[in-house]
């Protein structure tokens, strides 16, 4: 066998070489990308050094680099003083039960700080809470006012008008409402969740309902014709001609919508102090201890990080349910 | 003669910003039942609006149309229509887009496995049961075209509409769809109301060829009765003196008594446009 396939390439040793246009590919896809990061690079820590602040230099990459481990390293003693917790109130537990079967033991949850990475996770949780809240009243409100013609005169001005709003504008207003109404003994959400997530559906909502609306409003006559010819009715109408035929607008708006959405949010766990990166970032920066740039400069760098992989993950999503395959997703 | 569809004096406004345009004036017109009927007619004369008429997806100003003595006022599938593009849904498979139609007309009257095997059953007749679950955009023009037939066919219409459904193909495979067509016409005796811009298709295929004056304002010229025997063969035919007569009858009237002369202009402008409906005719003449 080997002996074959040592034959088959040594007669045809120009299979084994890249031809130009292979490589050309590999340059585009590969070489160039990393050429613009190193570039990047070398000029942040070029101009790092000469910018002095009043918590030291400006991070460079390599303090950046360090600061990532630390929190990486933070996270862990953190879950690890967690599960040391968790350990020793077992003990003391079972020793209070052995000692008397009756007695009452309380079973603490445990307290920490959270950490970088707790952070990420609860600004993630908030934002796709909020983002698919947003899509949910979207979609449907879009599909509305692009078959109706009365529903989109009437409920255009409002969409422009709440459109431009910052999200920081509407947050005392949120937080306000969610406190005056979200009144429980038990709450199965905490308020600052609900505060940060409001705000984040609130501003996300317009580029889904613009989107879907156009899409709908613009599907061909010709679909239009086939669906009155079979008569169908209003649902099937909805669900096997409109539905379908405005998808590709409808992910524009989502794609979109889930990119505002994690800005937005991270303004607004800044301003109102609920948890995520945001705070995270806030934190850091009243903390000013010298290593804060490098931390903020971290979670800058994640929160970019993050934006890009939701986007990935939509576009997925896009090409999965895409009927489209030709078409050029990017 | 036998009034199964009746066009009756219809009249169509346009709203156009210079106040209303009228697009057809008059059109009578009375088909039988399993009569098959051309409409021909320079671009713009008003076809697809008659058409359009019939199947119920525009109201005529005035007149209206009858068939088997019912008022038409609303599209519905026993007057199944042939896109002049084919308006395949882009994301259901051939057998998916005949299926949706057939879902709809039959769901009362049909088992699951009757519309299944209805459903192959008309895409056999376009001979597209090897390609039926590709999708529109995977397969080529001609097949297209076939599939939105099988769905008009599947739809067991009353009157079949079809607006130049060859309009968009190649010569050869216009030709093999043609005689397809006469095939199932024959076998099912649909009544059919036909656009074409080409003269021997209207020839061959018809039964009665109705001739459009232009617009604005159009109506009916002439009509003209095409009793050769069926089945046609278009070879036989090509040496036919009669069917060349009716052949020259028709490029009679379009060419002298319905000159379009302001069209020479517009080809220069918008030679695309232009173009597509007059090489056909040309190649003939
Ligand atoms: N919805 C509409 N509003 C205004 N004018 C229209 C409308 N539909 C058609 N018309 C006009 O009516 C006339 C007839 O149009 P129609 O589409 O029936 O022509 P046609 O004979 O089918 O042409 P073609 O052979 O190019 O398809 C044209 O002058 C057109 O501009
Ligand atoms: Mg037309």
């Amino acid at each position: 066998m080997k002996s074959i396939t040592l034959l088959s390439i040594s007669q045809n040793p120009g299979r084994l070489l890249p031809t130009a246009d292979q490589l050309m590919r590999l340059g585009r896809g590969l070489i160039l990308p990393l050429v613009g990061i190193f570039l990047f690079l070398f000029l942040w820590a070029n101009a790092a050094k000469m910018i002095d602040t009043s918590l030291g230099q400006f991070p460079g990459p390599g303090q950046v680099w360090e600061q990532a481990a630390n929190l990486a390293a933070e996270h862990q003693q953190e879950r690890q003083r967690e599960q040391d917790f968790i350990a020793r109130q077992d003990v003391r537990n079972a020793q209070i039960l052995t000692a008397n079967p009756q007695a009452h033991v309380e079973i603490r949850p445990y307290t920490g700080k959270p950490t970088f990475l707790d952070q990420v996770g609860t600004s993630l949780f908030t934002v796709l809470s909020g983002f698919i809240l947003a899509s949910l009243i979207a979609i449907p409100l879009g599909i509305l006012i692009g078959l109706n013609e009365s529903a989109y005169a009437a409920v255009n001005p409002l969409i422009q008008l709440f459109k431009p709003v910052s999200p920081l504008a509407w947050l005392p207003l949120v937080t306000m409402v969610v406190s005056a109404v979200y009144v429980s003994q038990d709450p199965a959400f905490s308020k600052s969740f609900l505060i940060s997530m409001f705000t984040v559906l609130l501003c996300c909502l317009w580029p889904t309902v613009i989107n879907t609306a156009v899409g709908v409003a613009n599907v061909s006559k010709d679909l239009l014709n086939v669906s009155q010819v079979l008569r169908l009715g209003a649902l099937p109408h909805v669900f096997k001609i409109i539905v379908p035929a405005s998808l590709p607008l409808m992910f524009t708006g989502l794609r979109l919508s889930l990119g505002i959405a994690w800005m937005v949010l991270i303004a607004a766990e800044m301003l109102a102090q609920s948890p995520g990166l945001g705070k995270f970032v806030w934190d850091e920066f009243q903390n000013g201890s010298s290593n804060s740039l490098g931390r903020i400069m971290v979670a800058v760098l994640a929160i970019g990080f993050i934006g890009f992989l939701l986007d990935r993950a939509m576009l997925l999503l896009q090409q999965k349910v895409s009927w489209d395959k030709n078409a050029i997703l990017r | 003669m036998n009034k199964y569809l009746q066009l009756s004096e219809v009249c169509i406004d346009f709203p156009t910003p210079k106040g209303p345009f009228r697009a057809l004036d008059k059109v009578s017109l009375n088909i039988a039942q399993g009569e098959f009927v051309s409409l021909i007619g320079h671009s713009g004369c008003g076809k697809s609006t008659v058409l359009n008429i019939v199947a119920g997806l525009h109201q005529a100003t005035s007149g209206g149309v009858l068939l088997e003595d019912r008022e038409v006022n609303a599209p519905g599938p026993e007057r199944a229509v042939v896109f002049q593009n084919h308006s395949l849904l882009p994301w259901l498979s051939a057998y998916q887009n005949v299926e949706l139609a057939v879902k709809q007309v039959f769901r009362r009257t049909k088992s699951k496995a009757e519309m299944r095997d209805w459903i192959i059953h008309n895409l056999e007749l376009v001979h597209m049961t090897h390609a039926m679950d590709k999708r529109p955009d995977e397969i080529s023009g001609g097949m297209k075209q076939r599939v939105g037939i099988a769905r008009a066919l599947a739809m067991e219409p009353k009157v079949l509409l079809m607006d130049e459904p060859f309009g968009a193909l190649d010569a050869l495979t216009r030709a093999h769809l043609q005689d397809s067509l006469m095939e199932i016409h024959a076998d099912l005796g649909n009544t059919v109301i036909m656009i074409t811009h080409d003269v021997d298709e209207a020839v061959l295929l018809s039964d009665r060829i109705v001739m459009m004056t232009n617009g604005p304002a159009a109506t009916i010229g002439e009509i003209l009765q095409i009793d050769l025997a069926r089945p046609r063969k278009r070879v036989e035919l090509a040496g036919d003196a009669r069917y060349n007569h009716f052949r020259k009858e028709v490029l009679a009237f379009l060419y002298e008594r319905q000159r379009k002369v302001e069209d020479i202009g517009a080809q220069k402008r918008a030679p695309q446009a232009a173009s597509s409906t007059r090489v056909p005719l040309a190649k003939q003449a």
